[in-house]
């Protein structure tokens, strides 16, 4: 999962590669780090934002490393996942295990179903399915929706997608 | 100009009414059904033609054919109009070899031999130095071939997409305004006369799937084929899938496009905001070109059609009138 963490470090050399460093050290892949300046902060700390991807198990071992080293952490929580895109899904879509077609997206941890409609007009018919995806940026929208489309080729299901240039 | 129409099936007969209204210069010397023919070196009168094959079947005499007007024929262009065959081309391929074999300059909307040997007929009319144009192809009144050869000339064309069968747009349209089932509004068109007794052709993608193959090697001459291209149809969507996209203020329509920088060639149902410029109704066609230069384009048009098929046949005509055969 994408993890927005907010900490505090003082502001002496060497002291932003110190409190980065663990992340590293735990298996997270760092995206984004966004200093913040505030004129109100006490003197000699400044706020940084980092934006990391990490799994959840690895993500207590992290917090735990960074409060050892003195690094204090402000706020945590997961980062808004900014992109979202609809596709359309027909076919045998109960028969064929949807908890399973939407876990293949759940559990990339860039991506996830945030909306789904299912229209079934009968127990033998194709039953039609609207599956909102979001996802941290273009990149992992593309990957999420390569999953997908191979999920729908396994299980002979029409995957309507979105007009790119609409998307 | 003096001109051998093969083909009176709607495009023909369109074609020949319209020179027989508009004269535009255009001397009508030879005509064949798939039955008949008629060869009149001063120029045949269009209007007894038109009344014997709505009478009788036949254009005209039974013991000439279609291969002997392109033969022995006196004329500058061959208007080749028969019905495609995407397996074989015929008979439309060897009729538009022998005529470019002449020296001769070919219009045509044949499908068929274009996408199966677009180079080859290219080359050939090349190294006889004639003209083979095919607006009529793609896209039925819209003048995209001639959009993409001369009004964007000099633009690097980076993808090209949109409705170009206006039967699948048809029964798009239908099922998503009235919530007609699939089957139902497939009826409906076939009633209206927008589709086929056998819809397969339209329905499958395999229509749009040409015109794209046309495209691609209009603009990238890559030699691409049918083959060539990943084709998803409209026949398994279905009514609930149309309400569905409607939630999000959107629609699905057939979307053929070519991305050259992806190696893309597809034919697939696609969800568009409603409000998206491609988004047509009924029949209608649209297509957007996107290119360095002058950015997207955007035409919208009748895709079919007697008169408007005729629409892209004549415009070709005058073409070779105006910038290739001396002296008109």
């Amino acid at each position: 999962m994408q993890v927005s963490m907010k900490i505090e470090v003082k502001d002496a050399p060497g002291q932003l590669v110190g409190a980065l460093q663990p992340i590293s050290e735990v298996g997270g892949n760092i995206m984004a780090v966004i200093h913040e300046w505030d004129p109100t902060l006490r003197p000699k700390t400044r706020i940084v934002q980092v934006v990391l991807e990490i799994t959840d198990e690895r993500l207590d071992d992290l917090i735990e490393i960074l409060k050892a080293r003195g690094v204090s952490i402000l706020g945590i929580g997961e980062e808004r996942l900014l992109m979202k895109r609809s596709v359309i899904m027909i076919g045998h879509i109960m028969h064929t295990d949807l908890s399973d077609t939407v876990g293949s997206i759940d559990q990339t941890g860039y991506a996830e179903v945030v909306e789904m409609h299912v229209t079934m007009p009968g127990i033998n018919q194709r039953s039609s399915a609207l599956l909102t995806i979001s996802a941290t940026n273009e990149e992992n929208m593309e990957r999420a929706m390569e999953g997908l489309r191979s999920v729908a080729r396994e299980k002979d299901l029409l995957m309507v997608e979105t007009m790119e240039e609409a998307a | 100009m003096r001109v051998a129409v093969l083909g009176m099936g709607s495009v023909g007969r369109g074609v020949v009414s319209v020179i027989a209204e508009k004269g535009l210069g255009l001397t009508v010397t030879g005509l064949a059904d798939s039955k008949s023919g008629l060869i009149e070196p001063e120029g045949i009168d269009l209007a007894a033609a038109l009344e014997q094959k709505k009478t009788t079947g036949c254009c005209g005499d039974q013991a000439i054919s279609a291969m002997e007007i392109v033969e022995r024929g006196e004329y500058d262009v061959l208007v080749e109009v028969t019905p495609t065959d995407i397996k074989s081309g015929e008979p439309g391929l060897t009729a538009i070899r022998m005529a470019l074999s002449m020296g001769k300059h070919v219009v045509t909307s044949n499908k068929g031999p274009l996408a199966l040997r677009f180079r080859e007929l290219m080359d050939l009319a090349g190294e006889h130095g004639v003209q083979l144009r095919y607006e009529a192809t793609v896209c039925g009144a819209i003048p995209i071939i001639q959009t993409l050869q001369h009004g964007l000339a000099g633009n690097t064309v980076q993808a090209v997409y949109g409705i170009m069968n206006g039967t699948c747009n048809y029964i798009l349209t239908r099922m998503a305004d009235e919530g007609l089932t699939y089957e139902q509004a497939l009826d409906e068109a076939r009633e209206m006369g927008y589709a086929e007794a056998d819809p397969t052709f339209d329905v499958k993608g395999i229509d749009t799937a040409l015109k794209l193959v046309i495209l691609a090697n209009t603009i990238w001459k890559n030699g691409a084929t049918l083959a060539d291209v990943d084709c998803t149809g409209i026949d398994l969507l279905t009514v609930e899938a149309l309400s569905l996209a409607g939630r999000k203020n959107s629609t699905i329509r057939l979307i053929g496009e070519v991305v050259p920088e992806k190696g893309l060639l597809r034919v697939s149902p696609r969800i568009l905001p409603k409000k998206h410029p491609l988004v047509v109704r009924d029949n209608l066609n649209a297509v957007t070109v996107v290119t360095d230069l002058a950015g997207a384009v955007t035409e919208v048009g009748k895709g079919a059609g007697s008169v408007e098929t005729a629409s892209a046949v004549i415009g070709d005509l005058l073409f070779i009138r105006d910038c290739h055969v001396e002296g008109h």
